[in-house]
């Protein structure tokens, strides 16, 4: 499904090298992780995959089944199937998260050559996608994430993917701001996405997530690369050792 | 009635005043006096340093070719509407309703002005004279000697339905004054819809008495001749209680000047001034709003939106008088830009001028771009950059737009400004 190879990636505006060379392989159907210390360019890979400017790509690639994302814009990346889930959702005032969300699932539905939704069909759509996430309609009728607390914002994020249903889904930091109710709730949502044809990709600091979403493998990024590659017990040695004995052992 | 030159107030190079019965003639007299006593405004006055008065006062109107609608449905069509149309400035009887609605009176000022006795004798010139102080408004004085027609309408109860006031333009080298005059008697109600360019040059001036507890209900368009010129005049004086409310999209159109001029003189009224503009290319806006609180616990928002792309220039004056024992006033006052590209301008001067203790004032004026990561964060959902854009634009305007109570009539302004978004891509 998506395959990087060997992505280096500087700042447009600075002289100053994020990822030094990532090599990141997610079959269709499977959860991977990325776990690291902050700052290591776990944010910056979600970004740049899904095209935001500010980046320039220095080498190597990235192609989500076959075809170069790089050369894509961000609107194409998003037909093309990926799917990011911000780390910091954005607020726009005066824009409806309505309105946003059905011009979103009809923009994408026309790119793929498909009929847009009416206005009753999507109206029935988003009311049942945000029942299973407990947002309620005031949310949906305010500008989009204005005003949301921390986790309202996170739980928007994931209604945004379950009415997208992308194929590849990119979440950065999705946990963070959740309290314990609300990262079950997301979690729910997310394995209800879980399918064969769909993989994702779980950007995380903590444990605690994994319990919920199991990943297949969990990678961990350390100053701009993938230093290590295991199991979901790697998850686990991070949360009891930090990443010290891991870094040590590369030194 | 209606020969074309009837809206000219020249005769060979100089003006003439209208013909006029007693209560007309004085007040005409008076403007003309008043008039030849300070002048013309000129470039180095200070309250014309954002935006050249030449044009506006030149002898003659600069031609301005016509708009070509091409079968557009026109706005407020699906509004239940009382229609008085003006062509040129010349009214055009044909086209219009007949001037009768419950709860209102209605008459023109060509016909009216004949009389010796009317009531517009309060309004007509009066708000205008009011307005002169701190700051001269020349073009309005011109308009009250000159303006040879215009509606007078005086509202005695709920108005059954708005009425309309429809500026057609059909002569490249017009040049037209109206000047209307709206009496509300306490307790009335009225809405009052505006839209159309009018001429090539078109000086409009409109003179508001809102009684106590009466409510007025503004919503104009300017017409998207792109040659056209215009200078306008509100007047508003606010009874006891009394709720004033205009909303005003500009598109298109090489000089547009707006001014409004809000004073409150009865306690606990409440007056919103708002406006969305969008110009691409030679488009010249500029938006003059003076509101003086005169009363206790008054309420006034100023609310001021443009939109420039490609050279446009967006110009915003606004003031904030509070006087001495016009305490609790709450005053608010808007004026932002979005810049579409590096060669639009925006010039702002907001001013607060205050003599009471117990007020809460506050104004802001902002100038930027489109938010670039609310537009990655709309593309990263799959919606095209074109698309993003538009509805960021569209969001900037979103409180402007909010001002204008009937929702009928915002879904109808905003499907104009997507609209004119969508024919002037890059
Ligand atoms: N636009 C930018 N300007 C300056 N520095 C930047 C910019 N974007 C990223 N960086 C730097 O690049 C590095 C990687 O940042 P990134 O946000 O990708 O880290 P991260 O792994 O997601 O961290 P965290 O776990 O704290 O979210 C950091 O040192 C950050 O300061
Ligand atoms: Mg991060």
């Amino acid at each position: 499904m998506l395959k990087i190879n060997n992505l280096q990636v500087k700042l447009e505006e600075e002289d100053k090298q994020i990822l030094k060379g990532v090599d990141l392989e997610v079959p269709a159907g499977a959860v991977h992780a990325i776990m690291g210390p902050n700052g290591s360019g776990k944010s910056t890979l979600s970004y740049v995959l899904s095209g935001r400017d500010g980046y320039e790509v220095t080498g190597g690639g990235a192609s989500l089944d076959g075809a170069d994302l790089l050369e894509l814009e961000p609107e194409e990346r998003a037909a093309a199937g990926l799917f990011l889930a911000f780390q910091y959702p954005v607020e726009i005032p005066g824009v409806g998260n309505m309105t946003f969300l059905r011009t979103a699932v009809n923009a994408q539905r026309k790119a793929r050559g498909e009929d847009e939704m009416s206005a009753a069909e999507f109206l029935k759509f988003i009311r049942a996608k945000a029942k299973d996430l407990k947002i309620d309609a005031d949310m949906l009728k305010r500008p989009v994430n204005v005003g949301f607390s921390g986790g309202e914002k996170k739980r928007n994020e994931i209604l945004q993917m379950a009415m997208l249903e992308p194929k590849m889904c990119i979440l950065d930091e999705t946990d963070s701001g959740l309290d314990v109710d609300a990262m079950k709730l997301v979690s729910e949502g997310v394995n209800a996405l879980r399918d064969e044809g769909r993989s994702f990709l779980v950007i995380t600091h903590y444990q605690r997530l994994l319990d919920h979403i199991k990943p297949d493998v969990v990678h961990i990024m350390a100053a701009g690369r993938i230093v290590k590659t295991g199991g979901p017990e790697l998850a686990l040695e991070v949360e009891h050792n930090g990443y010290a004995d891991i870094l040590a052992e590369l030194a | 009635m209606g020969l074309p030159d009837t809206a000219n107030t020249k005769e060979n190079g100089t003006r003439r005043l209208p013909a006029s019965g007693a209560w007309a003639k004085s007040a005409r007299e008076d403007a003309r006096a008043r008039l030849a006593a300070v002048g013309m405004p000129v470039r180095r006055d200070e309250y014309w340093k954002y935006t050249r008065p030449d044009t506006l006062v030149a002898d003659a109107a600069a031609p301005a070719a016509v708009f070509d609608h091409a079968g557009e449905v026109p706005l407020y069509d699906t509004i239940d509407r009382l229609k008085i149309v003006f062509v040129d400035g010349v009214f055009d009887a044909a086209a219009s309703d007949p001037l009768e609605l419950a709860g209102v009176e209605i008459e023109r000022l060509e016909q009216a002005g004949q009389a010796d006795i009317h009531w517009a004798k309060d309004v007509y010139g009066v708000l205008e004279t009011r307005g002169q102080d701190p700051v001269l408004r020349q073009l309005a004085t011109l308009n009250t000697a000159y303006a040879p027609d215009g509606v007078l309408i005086r509202v005695t109860g709920q108005a059954a339905k708005p009425v309309s006031l429809i500026y057609r333009h059909e002569d490249e080298t017009s040049d037209a004054m109206l000047h209307h005059v709206i009496r509300l008697e306490p307790g009335a109600d009225l809405t009052l819809l505006e839209n159309g360019p009018s001429a090539a040059r078109f000086n409009k001036v409109m003179e508001v008495d809102v009684g106590d507890g009466a409510a007025f209900h503004h919503v104009r368009a300017q017409g998207r001749d792109h040659e056209r010129r215009a200078v306008t005049h509100v007047f508003a004086r606010l009874g006891k209680e009394s709720t004033f409310k205009s909303f005003t999209m500009t598109v298109n159109g090489r000089l547009t000047r707006n001014e409004c001029v809000i004073e409150f003189t009865g306690d606990d009224a409440v007056a919103h001034v708002a406006g969305a503009a969008m110009g691409d290319g030679d488009f010249h806006h500029d938006d003059t709003v003076f509101v003086t609180h005169d009363a206790v616990n008054c309420e006034s928002r100023q609310v001021f939106k443009k939109v420039l792309r490609n050279g446009a220039t967006g110009v915003f004056q606004g003031k904030i008088l509070v006087k001495a024992g016009a305490q609790k006033t709450d005053g608010y006052q808007k004026s932002q830009s979005l810049l579409l590209d590096d060669d639009a301008q925006f010039f702002a001067k907001p001013e607060l001028e205050i003599y009471a203790d117990d007020v809460a004032c506050s104004h802001g004026s902002t100038s930027g771009a489109i938010d670039e990561e609310a537009l990655f964060y709309l593309r990263s959902r799959g919606v095209p950059e074109i698309l993003a854009t538009d509805l960021l634009v569209l969001a900037f305007l979103a409180d402007a737009i909010e001002e204008i109570e009937n929702e009928e009539i915002a879904d109808d302004i905003t499907a104009r400004l997507d609209a004119w978004l969508q024919r002037h891509r890059s």
